[in-house]
């Protein structure tokens, strides 16, 4: 693709770092852009579901809602509680978001546009998503109220319960694809007769949406931000600004859970096989709109759960996950790799 | 280090509110936590104290209706028909038959929609944050037809010593008619979004057990005290107004249980509609101002406009009150959502009151949190409130 010789006099390596740094600003922007509108997304949808029209003020249809609330946040007066443990309290929306951010350095959008195509993207995936419960404790710790306390430790506990459910769910997808690399995933994919691994990994799917929905703190698992029971939880005492960047992180988070599930489960920017020989015309749609749609697919059923469900309480929610997720995600490692021995002796798919 | 010297663990004192969203007005809790279990619970109330029983003394009976309104302001229209039922056993009037009917229907209306307050704050409490939108959407209808009675949405004024203000408009009627025929599918459209819920009952069932004897010593009335099993309701057991005309069944719980005192008032919802409905279909034609006891009620608005001892008469009972009164007390309770609500006055033979105490369940009710709420989660103590049905504006009076 890049010649091995200098292109209009720049050197090979200068090249690379440019096109690095363009990638990372579409990603960001475009995520970011995402961000903004997914929240105007929610507020319509849920609006919908709820007899209301949501937004409609800012714009026709309220369609620059979103601009209007980034606007408002970012002039909005910082308050600092007067006992805050100022230097963390700063740094803990940043770290937050930082966090969800550096996952999208991994996540492939469409056939080879990914920031940093590395061999242990899922691996990667996971440890950001770990990182980012360190915004939270750090926000609710360095506030000095109880309630953000107690939300960050709810918080906390919550996302090293279900961290675990969530990693083993995608052992299975592993085991199938061979590969923990999230491109090479989605090409075995479009390799495997159903054309998603949905269909044979439908458990793990099952427990990988649900503990997604747990780590990113959604209702009904959004313990942490529970706002009839901790006012807003470990962000009770932030405004502005830097509210908004949780706020960010929060929905980043989600994206990336849902990116995860498209890519893992649902094939990712490609069609079925079957799908593509019965329309073939449809091959010519670009990936990145397939995945788009079923991203926005899966951030819908977010809204919709959140619209329908009660909250679970503190201790149900870690019983659900020790006691149901766990031993199910298991099940279906065993399963899948009985099946893989079955079928493919060797080892290799 | 010395690793085996034991840390000293010491419980966390939270306080909810007074500004808290689901602590339902002003009410304030302090909560000594261990982790997330409640270890004790101690409410503080009296925020929105503004002395209702004091003012009364110094107003006539019939000033003192508007400050009724302001009790359980959810559901003013009951308080007022509460108070006027006990001015009138004090001073021996007996309302027409329209009257009574009319009170009935709208106390019935009042009823629907402070229970429709009280499902849409419970269920946003718990987190089902979309049955919140579809009860006030029904409670907008009733609150509708409250403005078009009497011009007022929440603080009504309407009944009157003796009767009630105006009487009601066709259009009324008609409008009334067509939402308690619409109603019973509405109260299928949010039980069928919460009333099986897995979640819901993970939430509801087995929290906040009290029992039925518990219950009554701590003086639990209303919903509270019949989904421990309680048969007890002032509207069949000492009827007023029109209760013993219609036909009604007053639902039981059975665990006293979250879950229990959610179905009790959900059924209530069921019966309260069919209230109104029996109401309008028997609403027979007559006066709505008591005549037989001229000293104590208003005359009728066309003889104040063109004749001068009714307007004279009018001016004096609002400004002085009834000139001679006998002298007694009485104690009156009725039914309101919230539970029982008692009024007990001492005339001394003036126009105005001597003393009035008022009996608020959710006085009473709140005194029942730390037995509801102690030993159990945090979560559990919304869950908790939101099931005893407070109105910090009574309980503070």
């Amino acid at each position: 693709m890049i010649p091995e010789t200098a292109m209009f006099g720049i050197p090979q390596w200068l090249w690379t770092i440019a096109v690095i740094i363009v990638k990372i600003a579409i990603v960001l922007g475009g995520v970011m852009l995402h961000v903004a509108y997914a929240t105007y997304f929610e507020r319509k949808v849920i609006g919908r579901m709820q007899n209301r029209l949501g937004p409609m003020v800012v714009g026709p249809y309220g369609i620059l809602q979103p601009i209007a609330d980034g606007i408002k946040s970012f002039f909005k007066e910082d308050i600092i509680p007067t006992n805050a443990d100022k230097p963390i309290f700063f740094m803990a929306p940043i770290l937050g978001l930082m966090a969800a951010l550096s996952s999208l350095a991994v996540v492939p959008f469409f056939n080879g546009f990914v920031v940093a195509n590395i061999n242990i993207g899922l691996l990667f995936l996971f440890a950001m998503s770990s990182l980012a419960v360190y915004g939270v404790i750090l926000g609710g710790w360095s506030s000095n109220s109880k309630y953000s306390f107690l939300g960050a430790l709810r918080a906390s506990a919550q996302v090293i319960s279900y961290e675990v459910p969530l990693g083993l769910s995608l052992v299975g997808v592993m085991l199938m694809a061979g590969s923990l690399n999230i491109t090479d995933i989605v090409n075995a994919q479009s390799r495997y007769p159903g054309g998603m691994y949905i269909t044979a990994q439908w458990l793990g799917f099952f427990v990988f949406v649900v503990s997604a929905i747990a780590e990113t703190n959604r209702s009904p698992f959004d313990l942490p931000e529970a706002e009839t029971e901790l006012i807003a939880g470990f962000f009770t005492e932030y405004s502005g600004m830097r509210f908004a960047l949780f706020f960010m992180a929060e929905y980043t988070g989600m994206i990336i859970m849902c990116s995860i599930a498209v890519l893992c489960f649902l094939g990712g920017w490609t069609l079925p096989p079957f799908v593509l020989k019965l329309m073939p015309f449809l091959g010519a749609v670009p990936g990145v709109v397939w995945f788009a749609m079923k991203l926005y697919v899966c951030i819908f059923f977010y809204y919709w759960i959140r619209a329908t469900l009660p909250r679970y309480r503190y201790d149900q929610l870690m019983s659900i996950g020790w006691k149901v997720l766990i031993p199910l995600a298991l099940v279906n490692i065993v399963i899948t790799s009985l099946i893989k021995m079955l079928v493919h002796p060797t080892g290799t798919p | 280090m010395d690793e085996t010297k034991e840390l000293k663990t010491k419980e966390m004192v939270l306080n909810m509110g007074p500004q808290h969203p689901s602590t339902h007005g002003v009410l304030r809790l302090r909560l000594e936590v261990s982790g997330e279990t409640i270890v004790k619970c101690t409410p503080f109330v009296g925020y929105l104290h503004r002395g209702t029983e004091k003012l009364a003394e110094g107003m006539t009976y019939l000033q003192s209706i508007p400050l009724m309104d302001r009790l359980d302001y959810i559901s003013s229209m009951t308080n007022d028909v509460g108070y006027c039922i006990a001015v009138e056993r004090l001073f021996d009037i007996d309302p027409p038959l329209r009257a009574k009917y009319i009170r009935t229907m709208v106390s019935e209306m009042s009823r629907i929609s402070s229970h429709l307050l009280w499902l849409a704050t419970h269920a946003l409490d718990i987190g089902a944050m979309t049955v919140f939108l579809y009860a006030f959407r029904e409670r907008e209808r009733l609150l509708e037809l409250f403005e078009m009675l009497c011009g007022a949405r929440l603080t009504v004024t309407y009944p009157r010593i003796g009767g009630v203000r105006n009487d009601v408009s066709q259009e009324f009627i008609d409008t009334l008619y067509q939402f308690t025929e619409e109603f019973p599918s509405k109260i299928e459209e949010y039980e069928t979004l919460i009333n099986v819920n897995r979640i819901w009952l993970k939430r509801t069932v087995g929290v906040g057990i009290i029992s039925a004897e518990e219950a009554i010593n701590y003086g639990l009335s209303g919903a509270a005290l019949r989904g421990s099993g309680v048969d007890y309701d002032i509207r069949k057991h000492f009827p007023y107004d029109a209760y013993d005309l219609v036909r009604f069944e007053v639902p039981i719980g059975k665990n006293g249980d979250v879950y229990d005192r959610y179905l009790c008032r959900m059924e209530e919802l069921r019966q309260s509609n069919s209230i109104v409905k029996q109401c309008i279909e028997a609403l027979p034609t007559g006066p709505i101002m008591s005549s037989d006891s001229p000293k104590y009620t208003l005359p009728p608005k066309d003889k104040v406009l063109n004749n001068m001892e009714s307007l004279i008469h009018h001016f004096t009972l609002i400004t002085k009150g009834p000139m001679t009164a006998p002298q007694g007390e009485v104690y009156v309770a009725t039914e309101v959502p919230k539970g029982e609500l008692g009024f007990y006055i001492i005339s001394d033979g003036t126009g105005k009151p001597y003393r009035m105490r008022i009996r608020s369940p959710s006085f009473i009710h709140v005194a029942a949190l730390p037995r509801l709420c102690e030993g159990g989660f945090i979560a559990d103590v919304v869950a908790n409130i939101g099931s005893i049905d407070v109105v910090l504006g009574e309980c503070d009076r």
